[in-house]
């Protein structure tokens, strides 16, 4: 299943990853070097196997609830981008 | 040609736990901004979720509550996007193995029918932050205090055919979460959320039209204007030749019309994977069989019940138990009067019309259910008529106190002395001598419509406080004298 | 003996018959750092005045007359793991401007037991790789051989112990990042079983193979950080409740009777023919000490390394996806528009390493690749999961190299990703299947470390420690240091 150019650009949008046009042609081969490497598992016959998630197995514990957290906004928000009147700023959102 | 509609609705209610569904931070609405996100509703690395207890049970609650298959077995699953108020760049929520499954809810239409509705699922998830507008520098602000409140969205079968139908499930669905406890059904602070999917089809076909989705309506007037609006809009373009695209519309109660997000929305890929964060959440019965003996009366049970133990009709009863204030008020006015039959007209007549034109809520009714109750004992003692009960009710309703005190002050006391209406009749037929040798001279037929004149007359001179029925008697009496 | 050659184990008795303080060993710690990090870069920070905070706080405590086994103890953490109040840069730009708000439990639990941070070591960035080329701080040395990489991810953690720095550190573990560069830093290094650490603060790359360890040069020390490190907690959903062994007496139990397995496909073809002979050579030593071994098959091993890169990538693509330059982290100049802002933010903030396996994996659980990759790649999963239940029915513990070379040179793999993927091939297997895997060392070749490789079934990390410490009481490779330090 090898990438081209349009698929790696693809991906890239989707996750937002900024890709320079000089950038496309390097990073096509890589990925297709490592999609080879991978595609090696298509050989596997995995018939009736039930795909494994988690190593243990285990299952979900449960959290009663209670509110312990209390308002820490000023000490978060010392590490923030831009911030104003409690808000984190981005450029605009448009509906 | 003729156009049937079908609907689908995905409603979004916030559950009313205490803490987010994966922190222990509170869900409390109106907070100032990210005083409510923690570690993990800011996503910070390397912090991790736990599932509030509570947002499963809330979940099993309505699984049951809709007779539906519950997922023994469910996953927690990360739908990956970006969006400034989604902090983790994915929304936990649910995909191939739900917590609720199949279920149904039975609705009753305004013609007293009853139709039941498919749920297809319903989920857990967490809600995102908002993003505030006003401008900073044509900046965006972002409010994290809703990212990770718990919601259970709730996917209804296309098996809605009108937007009146739409909005009685939604309403149905509204009553339930809130009987059930799950949900404030604060549709004004979006507690319960509404995305309609609508499509049309020529009435015989079988296969869907294109559907579009509407999203995010909060009101039970918006969802029917906003359907109606979608349906029109899609029949004229159909009609006009055109054809119905796929896609996510915005309704603006403004302008009363949706519109295409299409070009700001862009084709997602939401990449869909186990949340390996998240373990199984796996329900034992005894876990099930627990919650199922907490569940209350739901809407269904006590609409039966109504019927069955206050001699209801199907739609008084089912008007009374649509919401659990409402059916709580009628048992509360039934208990200090012990009559059903007078209470459910006072409920739903004079009750109904004062909260619909005040625009209140029943739990926000300035006639207490003990003030209505006392009232209709007083009706049925004969202290006041139901002419003057009106009367008593209006004051109630402006605050002068309960029927007893308003009665004393304004002295609405019934007369039911026979002396005394007898003395009251003379006068007034003296005054009115003419039509009374008018009346003495007329035949059956037009004699009994010149009584209602003279009962006009009585009841005027008494300020409409003698009884009733001793006018009349008495009233016979004098005039065939 | 100066202090800096001492292990966790010298110092906590020196400490406690209080040869010298706490204090005055963090000072001479430090010293030895500032002198030997420039050629080596294991630290990207250190945290001299927290340090001497935490060790006068240590001999407060022993002078109220607490004695802990690592009451002024001084470790190193992996750059990953959260502190408060201090960088944590998972070796990247996009978290050099991040002082997390939090500590993560293995800090805190750390820091309970009486340990002295010294600092935050280097590690590829966000953990992604097996050499530490990848960091943004530039890549940590091998003190063996300052032209050849420490391993990765935990490069900066075995570099630091290696140039005897600090005497141990916290490492994690996704698919070899702690064993790999004990490995080839003649280290001993232990990854616990899935669950064991809490992951609570630790900053992911594959939330279902991640597992934070310890590093040391010797599996008392291992025992030692581990008893402190593991245990449950209930902000981890993966987190295991379950009691914590005795570690350091489980050191002592005698190998009569172990049974050890030798897998056939560790020693086919790829495998630098010295470190089988190393191997080879330390069954034979263990043979001695009693145990009895057997060859065994883990057949599904030659699809390890594919499963694990659609794995691995595809968690981490979703878990780097907050890495947005809106809360934290770095942010774009002047960004246009939204768009703009993530995707330059996340060019900038990234490595080329990072950015591919975020691509790969957002490429995994794209609609329509799915099924072809995630689903069958949890598959294979789960076949190799089943080929260590099988073997663990007829052995105790499954023995073998723990990477196929020793170091290479720095720029040796510089542009082929593949290639060093590829070094990963003994160690992911524990990942995958969330089983415990411990490295110590076991000879050298060329004068570079040469490992080898313990697993053991869920939750038996104390019989692995126990057989790497009775193998260290008859050799000495752990005791070696490298030339200079």
């Amino acid at each position: 299943m090898a990438l081209e150019r349009t698929d790696v650009e693809k991906i890239a949008h989707l996750a937002r990853l900024g890709l320079a046009e000089d950038e496309l042609t390097a990073t096509t081969a890589t990925l297709n070097n490592i999609l080879g490497l991978i595609d090696a598992m298509q050989a596997v016959d995995t018939t009736g196997i039930e795909p494994l998630a988690h190593p243990l197995e285990a299952t979900q514990r449960l959290r009663a609830d209670v509110v312990t957290e209390t308002n820490q906004r000023d000490a978060y928000q010392t590490i923030a981008p831009a911030v104003e009147q409690g808000l984190f700023l981005v450029p605009k959102v448009i509906e | 040609m003729q156009w049937e509609t079908v609907i689908g609705l995905e409603i979004h209610a916030q559950l009313a736990t205490e803490s987010k569904i994966f922190s222990a931070s509170a869900t409390t609405f109106g907070a100032e901004p990210n005083t409510q996100a923690s570690l993990i509703d800011l996503g910070m690395p390397g912090t991790l979720p736990v599932l509030n207890a509570a947002a499963v049970e809330m979940a099993v609650k309505f699984g049951l509550a809709i007779d539906a298959e519950l997922g023994r077995t469910n996953i927690f699953a990360r739908k990956n996007y970006f969006y400034p108020d989604l902090p983790k760049g994915y929304q936990t929520s649910q995909m191939d193995d739900p917590i609720v499954g199949k279920g149904h809810l039975d609705i009753t239409l305004e013609d007293g029918s009853v139709k039941r509705i498919g749920i297809t699922r319903a989920h857990l998830e967490e809600d995102a932050g908002k993003s505030l507008h006003e401008d900073f520098h044509g900046m965006s602000g972002i409010d994290l205090n809703r990212a990770g409140t718990p919601l259970l969205e709730i996917v209804s079968e296309p098996d809605i055919r009108s937007a009146k139908e739409a909005v009685a499930y939604v309403k149905s669905i509204h009553a339930l979460v809130r009987y059930l406890g799950i949900c404030d059904g604060n549709m004004a602070e979006g507690s319960l959320r509404c995305d309609c999917n609508v499509s049309v089809r020529p009435k015989g076909q079988e296969a869907f039209g294109t559907r579009a989705e509407i999203k995010n309506v909060n009101s039970f007037r918006f969802i029917e204007k906003a359907i109606n609006h979608e349906i029109q809009r899609q029949i004229e373009l159909i009609e006009d030749g055109g054809k119905v695209v796929q896609e996510t519309r915005l309704y603006d109660p403004n302008k009363d019309e949706t519109r295409s997000m299409r070009g700001k929305e862009e084709a997602n890929d939401y990449r869909y994977f186990p949340c390996p964060d998240l373990l199984p959440v796996v329900m034992e019965d005894s876990f099930i069989e627990g919650l199922r003996s907490q569940l209350p009366e739901l809407p269904v049970q006590k609409c039966e019940r109504f019927q069955s133990q206050y001699g209801l009709s199907t739609y008084d009863a089912s008007v009374l138990s649509a919401s659990r204030e409402m059916a709580d008020y009628y048992e509360a006015v039934v208990n200090v009067c012990d009559d059903a039959k007078l209470a459910a007209n006072w409920v739903m007549v004079e009750l109904g019309s004062l909260l619909n034109k005040e625009d209140l809520e029943i739990d926000q009714s300035p006639v207490s259910a003990e003030q209505l109750g006392g009232m209709i004992v007083r009706i049925k003692d004969n202290t006041i008529s139901g002419k003057i009960a009106k009367m008593v009710f209006e004051a109630m309703a402006a605050g002068e106190g309960n029927a007893d005190q308003i009665i004393e002050a304004k002295g609405l006391k019934q007369v039911t002395d026979s002396g005394a209406i007898e003395a009251m009749l003379d006068e007034v037929l003296a005054a009115n001598a003419a039509q009374v040798e008018q009346y003495r001279a007329s035949d059956e037929a037009k004699r009994g419509k010149m009584f209602g004149f003279f009962v006009g007359q009585a009841m005027k001179a008494s300020k409409g406080k003698a009884n009733p029925q001793q006018v009349n008697e008495l009233l016979k009496k004098k005039l065939e004298g | 003996m100066p202090v800096h050659t001492l292990t966790l184990g010298q110092i906590s008795t020196a400490l406690a018959n209080k040869e010298f303080s706490a204090e005055e060993l963090t000072r001479d710690l430090l010293a030895r750092i500032e002198q030997e990090n420039p050629r080596t870069n294991a630290f990207i920070t250190v945290t001299a005045e927290q340090a001497l905070e935490q060790a006068r706080a240590a001999d407060a405590r022993r002078a109220a007359g607490e004695t802990g086994a690592l009451l002024g103890a001084p470790i190193a953490h992996k750059d990953l793991f959260c502190t408060q109040g201090v960088r944590t840069s998972c070796g990247s730009k996009m978290l050099d401007n991040f002082i997390a708000p939090y500590n993560a439990t293995v800090v805190e639990k750390l820091a309970n037991a009486g340990c002295v941070s010294l600092g935050k070591t280097n590690m590829d960035e966000f953990a992604m790789g097996s050499s530490n080329a990848s960091s943004y701080y530039g890549a940590a040395k091998n003190p063996w051989n300052l032209d050849c990489i420490p391993g990765g991810s935990s490069g900066g953690s075995a570099a630091a112990i290696a140039a005897r720095m600090v005497p141990a550190a916290t490492g994690t573990d996704t698919g070899g990042s702690i064993r790999q560069p004990a490995a080839l830093c003649g280290l001993t290094g232990l990854k616990p079983t899935y669950g064991r650490v809490s992951r609570w603060g630790m900053v992911a790359y594959a939330s279902s193979l991640d597992q934070g360890g310890p590093m040391a040069r010797d599996a008392y020390d291992c025992a030692l950080l581990l008893g402190a490190m593991a245990g449950f907690d209930s902000k981890d959903s993966t987190s295991v409740d379950q009691p914590v062994d005795d570690y350091l007496a489980a050191l002592e139990q005698p190998l009569k009777g172990l049974k050890i397995g030798l897998p056939k496909e560790y020693f086919g073809a790829g495998l630098d023919s010295r470190i089988g002979a190393a191997t080879q050579a330390t069954v034979a030593e263990l043979e001695k000490l009693g145990a009895t071994v057997k060859e065994i098959s883990l057949p599904n091993l030659q699809h390890a390394i594919a499963a694990y890169y659609v794995i691995a990538p595809a968690e981490a693509s979703s878990n780097l996806s907050r890495f947005d330059g809106v809360r934290f982290g770095h942010r774009c100049d002047d960004p246009a528009d939204l768009t703009d802002l993530y995707k330059r933010s996340r060019a900038e903030g990234f490595g080329a390493e990072v950015k591919r396996r975020i691509m790969v994996g957002t490429y995994a659980l794209s609609a329509g690749y799915y099924d072809a990759y995630y689903i069958k790649a949890q598959q294979i999963r789960r076949l190799i999961k089943n080929d260590f239940l099988a073997a663990f029915q007829e052995v105790d513990v499954v023995m073998g190299p723990t990477t196929p070379n020793p170091a290479w040179a720095l720029c040796a793999k510089g542009n082929d990703p593949v290639a060093e993927y590829l070094e990963d091939i003994y160690t992911i297997t524990a990942n995958l299947a969330g089983l415990p895997g411990l490295s110590m060392p076991a000879g050298f070749a060329d004068g570079l470390p040469v490992g080898v490789q313990l697993l053991a079934p869920y939750f038996q990390e104390g019989r692995l420690l126990n057989i790497a410490h009775q193998y260290q009481q008859v050799t000495d490779w752990h005791r070696q240091a490298p030339t200079g330090f």
